[in-house]
């Protein structure tokens, strides 16, 4: 699988929509930039890990929470808080761990980053590990980026070679290596305690929890933090501007910026790196991603990523904010944010937004989404493991022409009977679509029972 | 489980306060208190998976004021529970101080209802033919807490039938629910990694890693924890329903250790041997070679008639010529730690009735320990020889001392009692020489030169009690009746006693022996027969402490000097 890398090219995003706001992406997109750590330093790569190495691990770590960074894996939970978790009394080695097992269907953003621009991610991880006084760092990478990965063996050499990683790190005493660990292509992967198995050798089967916080009792038992490729990159740029001066781009407890997966029946699907609160859905939809085809009109939009719950065409969401403000929104008015598509019943998750138009058949889009989370269930946990095939069996069933009416209260059983019940949240990603589907389209849900004939009706093949 | 009484806790269980140790699998703190969690992967001697979901319950603790650490309160003084928002899995749950748990809610309810639905969906359903029908958590749990119907229309999951995964243990992978238990048992009790699950989600299916077998001696605990009828013994496979099988409670004569079991048997046969719990002995395991010792009830070896001189003849009839061979001869005893504690005992009065100074003699019987539940000594009951008074010292290796005796003539007659003599050094011409009375279960070389033949019982066919190696003094029950002629309990001994005393006080009964036991060893004082617990009674081992046992280390046992261990 190894390749010449320096005959290998990523094709460069267009030049920035104005709606954009490029900070992890300034640099990847640019068409004179490589992932050579030569360019990385020629444009003041590694200054910010300096900076970061003459501050306390403390300092650090209050800038992060400072800045208010969160999450950008799925969950949003905030990131300084998470390494405030840590179990510093237990005496063990801290590890870290970067998760790049990009996986949810429709996102593809955090290999934009590996391929493109890996010593920002390489850079953003030693502050962490300095900041956290990690003992060893990780980088998990799904097997599906074998360039990443080799993409980033190299650039981690090249830092190792500059000082940058590994022994005595820039001269400040502190060590930490960097190790890339490829995974077997299992979305279960990117379960954070799923993700710690597999790096210790074994299946991927995700620990119960509690008593296996990561903080506390993670790879090998010992303290370690997860977090995505995204957010660790975010850590080099609130070092580099400091915490308070991060935190006043984007919107409040919604800080920075984010890089948005646009896919679907868009004109134009891609990544777009926004400033987290300040732009809707419906402009990036219909501005930035060019709207739906002409002569089509928008069925549903599912916020972020495959599992988040769906919202369907003309909904209204109505309702206030944890900060008071009150809301009522179509899907166009809906900032792209962390709290937002929360207060819309569904969540940002990884970022990736997935546009259905009216030439989807939305049971072979429900089954086309069960087909992936059968097949991903680790099939450790019973409701999971069972609920996730059954569902994929009925939704297949139905859009082949077996559907009957009572199906689609069935499926919102079977969808109620796996959230909450399961050992990891692949029993949430697995249930939500099917729960929502139901819940926002089961007139088309009971009306399938009419259509006998086998044949796919969307326009491309889902099922 | 722990029952120590310095550290228990109030929680609050469906409404009700009761008192359980602290720190106590939740699972196991309701079922002291009688409230089933139903669970499939949980097993009390292995490590918590939660993976099966079966024992979800709703659960919630006092809450306590972030900023200040108070304990919150309700309007009315009460402590303030703050219940978990999602249902959480009794198994990995420990109970703490003034915990709340709902068993009963209707969350609880409908978990269970889910879980067993889902257990369904691809599970064959083919009880009428499966072995563990009967004694099937899925039957079971499916019956109290399961819907009673089926939603699944769909195809189920087609997967291997009849996988041997070991010599001696079957696999039916539509069957498994993947609770892991037997993977658990394989890594963590007896650290052979042999066994795993290949492919994911609905599909997972478990096997042996490539090249291995589950080949341990303990390989059929796997199907005594297995909850469903995916693991079945080769053995019992298609033999016998289980709910004709009557339990009779007994233990594993094959080694010290005296793994506790039960017999399972049905009109007068028996059908399978499995552990029975006690956590001070052998937890809920037993070795696989225990299990097949029944077999030597219908032995083609069995000697199941009296005879003299090969010829068959009834028991008073050999009984009277073996009193009369002891009464006129030089005579040694040759026992065994293979023997009941009664027999022994009565073994011991025999030799009295005859005349205290003849030789008496034990075989050891020795082997490798595994240091789990196999010790190094293959005898059930060398601690009952030593208390019931047979003997003051360990067996001796061989008979090589008895034999030089009959060849110069000092004996002429020899008492064997359980001990194929033949095995233990005397040559076929001292054999010859001696008149031998045999006592034994089977037939050998020694029931051939045998003057007088006595059948014995097997541990299976009497009741009585053994002393393993910690001097913990265990029961065994009759589970099947003798083979027919042959006298029943103590009778051989006691009838052979009677002969060579005629003022015998001793009745052929366990509870009867255990009077005069009492009496005559200090040890017993105070016990009986039916007063010793299914789990046994330790006794003070202080008078033999100087003897240098071989048995290894256990479970449950460590010698007390390493260094004399074989």
């Amino acid at each position: 699988m190894t390749k010449d890398l320096s005959q290998m090219t990523f094709p460069k995003a267009s030049t920035p929509h104005p709606k954009e706001l490029r900070i992890i992406l300034a640099n990847a997109e640019r068409e004179d930039f490589d992932a050579s750590l030569d360019c990385y330093t020629r444009n003041g790569g590694y200054d910010v890990l300096k900076k970061a190495l003459s501050m306390k691990p403390e300092e650090v770590h209050q800038e992060v929470l400072d800045s208010g960074i969160r999450g950008r894996g799925g969950a949003g939970f905030p990131a300084g808080m998470k390494w405030k978790f840590l179990d510093r009394k237990s005496g063990k080695p801290i590890y870290l761990i970067c998760n790049a097992d990009e996986s949810e269907p429709g996102t593809f953003k955090d290999r934009q980053i590996m391929h493109k621009d890996p010593h920002q991610l390489i850079e953003g991880m030693m502050i962490t590990a300095y900041a956290i006084n990690a003992a060893q760092a990780f980088i998990y990478i799904r097997e599906e980026m074998p360039y990443g990965a080799q993409i980033l063996d190299q650039a981690i050499a090249e830092a190792k070679a500059a000082g940058f990683v590994g022994d005595n790190i820039g001269g400040s005493g502190y060590s930490c290596e960097l190790i890339v660990h490829r995974g077997a292509a299992a979305y279960i992967c990117g379960e954070e305690t799923g993700l710690i198995e597999s790096l210790e050798g074994k299946r991927a089967y995700p620990r119960i929890k509690p008593p296996y916080f990561p903080a506390a009792l993670g790879l090998y038992m010992c303290p370690t933090i997860v977090n995505n490729v995204e957010t660790l990159c975010h850590v080099k740029h609130i070092v580099e501007r400091g915490g308070k001066a991060y935190s006043e781009i984007g919107t409040p407890n919604n800080s920075g910026t984010r890089i948005w997966c646009l896919s679907g029946h868009v004109v134009r699907p891609g990544y777009y790196e926004l400033e987290t609160g300040k732009v809707t859905y419906g402009e990036l939809i219909n501005d930035i991603g060019g709207g739906l085809r002409s002569g089509r009109s928008l069925q549903a939009v599912i916020p972020g990523g495959s599992s988040s719950k769906i919202w369907r065409a003309g909904e209204r969401f109505s309702g206030k904010l944890r900060n008071g403000t009150e809301f009522d929104w179509a899907i166009d008015d809906i900032p792209l944010d962390f709290d937002s598509p929360a207060a819309a019943g569904s969540m940002s998750g990884s970022g990736a937004v997935i546009v259905i138009d009216d030439s989807a058949d939305i049971v072979e889009v429900l089954a086309n989404i069960n087909e992936f989370y059968a097949h991903e269930s680790c099939g450790q946990c019973t409701p999971c493991r069972e609920g996730s095939l059954w569902m994929k069996k009925i939704t297949h069933r139905m859009a082949n022409g077996g559907a009957r009416p009572e199906d689609a209260q069935l499926l919102a059983s079977i969808g109620d009977q796996i959230a909450g019940k399961t050992i990891c949240a692949h029993g949430e990603a697995c249930a939500w679509p099917t729960q929502s589907f139901i819940n926002k389209f089961e007139d088309k849900f009971v009306a399938k029972a009419d259509d006998k004939s086998p044949e796919p009706k969307s326009e491309f093949q889902m099922v | 489980m722990s029952n120590s009484t310095e550290d228990l806790i109030t929680i609050n269980l469906n409404g009700k306060d009761v008192e359980v140790p602290n720190r106590m699998n939740l699972v196991d703190a309701a079922e002291m208190h009688g409230v089933e969690i139903p669970h499939y992967c949980y097993h009390s001697k292995l490590s918590v998976a939660g993976n099966c979901r079966m024992c979800l319950i709703e659960m919630g603790t006092p809450g306590r004021d972030r900023a200040t650490g108070d304990p919150m309160l309700n309007e009315d003084g009460s402590a303030k529970i703050m219940w978990v928002p999602k249902p959480v899995i009794a198994c990995a749950t420990n109970v703490s101080p003034g915990m709340h748990v709902n068993t009963e809610s209707e969350t609880v309810k409908s978990c269970r209802e889910g879980v067993m639905e889902f257990l369904l969906v691809n599970h064959p359903l083919d009880c009428p033919i499966c072995d563990q029908a009967g004694e099937c958590r899925l039957q079971e749990f499916s019956t109290d807490y399961g819907r009673g119907y089926s939603r699944f229309i769909e195809e189920k999951n087609v997967k291997p039938k009849r996988t041997r995964i070991g010599p001696r243990v079957m696999l039916d992978d539509e069957r498994c629910i993947l609770c892991s238990r037997c993977v658990r048992f394989a890594d963590e009790v007896i650290e052979d990694h042999v066994l795993g699950f290949v492919d994911r989600g609905s599909y997972s299916t478990l096997t042996t890693f490539p090249g291995k077998e589950l080949d341990s001696n303990y390989s059929l605990n796997t199907v005594d924890i297995c909850p469903v009828g995916a693991l079945t013994s080769t053995d019992f496979r298609f033999k016998m329903r289980v709910w004709f099988l009557r339990e009779t409670p007994s233990i594993d004569a094959e080694s010290s250790v005296g793994c506790n079991t039960l017999v399972g048997s049905r009109e007068g046969k028996i059908y399978r041997i499995t552990p029975r719990q006690n956590d001070e002995v052998n937890d809920t395991w037993m070795p696989d070679s225990g299990r097949e010792l029944y077999k030597a009830v219908e032995s083609k070896d069995r000697m199941d008639r009296y005879a003299i001189e090969g010829r068959p003849v009834s028991a008073d009839e050999a009984l009277a010529r073996a009193a009369e061979l002891l009464q006129d001869g030089m005579v040694a005893i040759v026992g065994s730690a293979k023997l009941a504690l009664e027999e022994q005992f009565l073994l011991a009065k025999i030799r009295e009735a005859i005349c205290s100074d003849i030789p008496a003699y034990w075989v050891s019987h020795y082997a490798e320990g595994d240091g789990k539940l196999l010790s190094a000594d293959r005898t059930p009951n060398l601690r009952g020889g030593l208390l019931s008074g047979f003997s003051d010292s360990l067996p001796v290796t061989d008979l090589s001392d008895l034999g030089a005796k009959i060849d110069s003539g000092e004996i002429t007659t020899v008492l064997a009692v359980g001990e194929k003599i033949c095995a233990a050094g005397l040559t076929d011409e001292q054999l010859k020489k001696a008149k031998v009375i045999y006592a034994g279960e089977e037939l050998c070389s020694t029931s051939e030169f045998a003057e007088v033949e006595i059948p014995l019982l097997t541990v299976f066919e009497k009741s009585g009690t053994f002393v393993n190696q910690q001097f913990r003094v265990q029961k065994f029950t009759q589970a099947i009746p003798g083979p027919s002629g042959v006298l029943f309990g103590l009778s051989n001994f006691t009838k052979l006693h009677h002969h060579l005393d005629a003022d015998s006080p001793y009745a052929p009964s366990p509870a009867a022996i255990w009077q005069h036991m009492a009496e005559a060893v200090p040890e017993f004082a105070g016990m009986t027969f039916n007063g010793i617990p299914a789990t046994g009674s330790v006794v003070s081992s202080d008078r033999f402490a100087e003897l240098d046992f071989v048995d290894g280390p256990s479970i449950h046992f460590q010698p007390k000097n390493a260094s004399v261990e074989a």
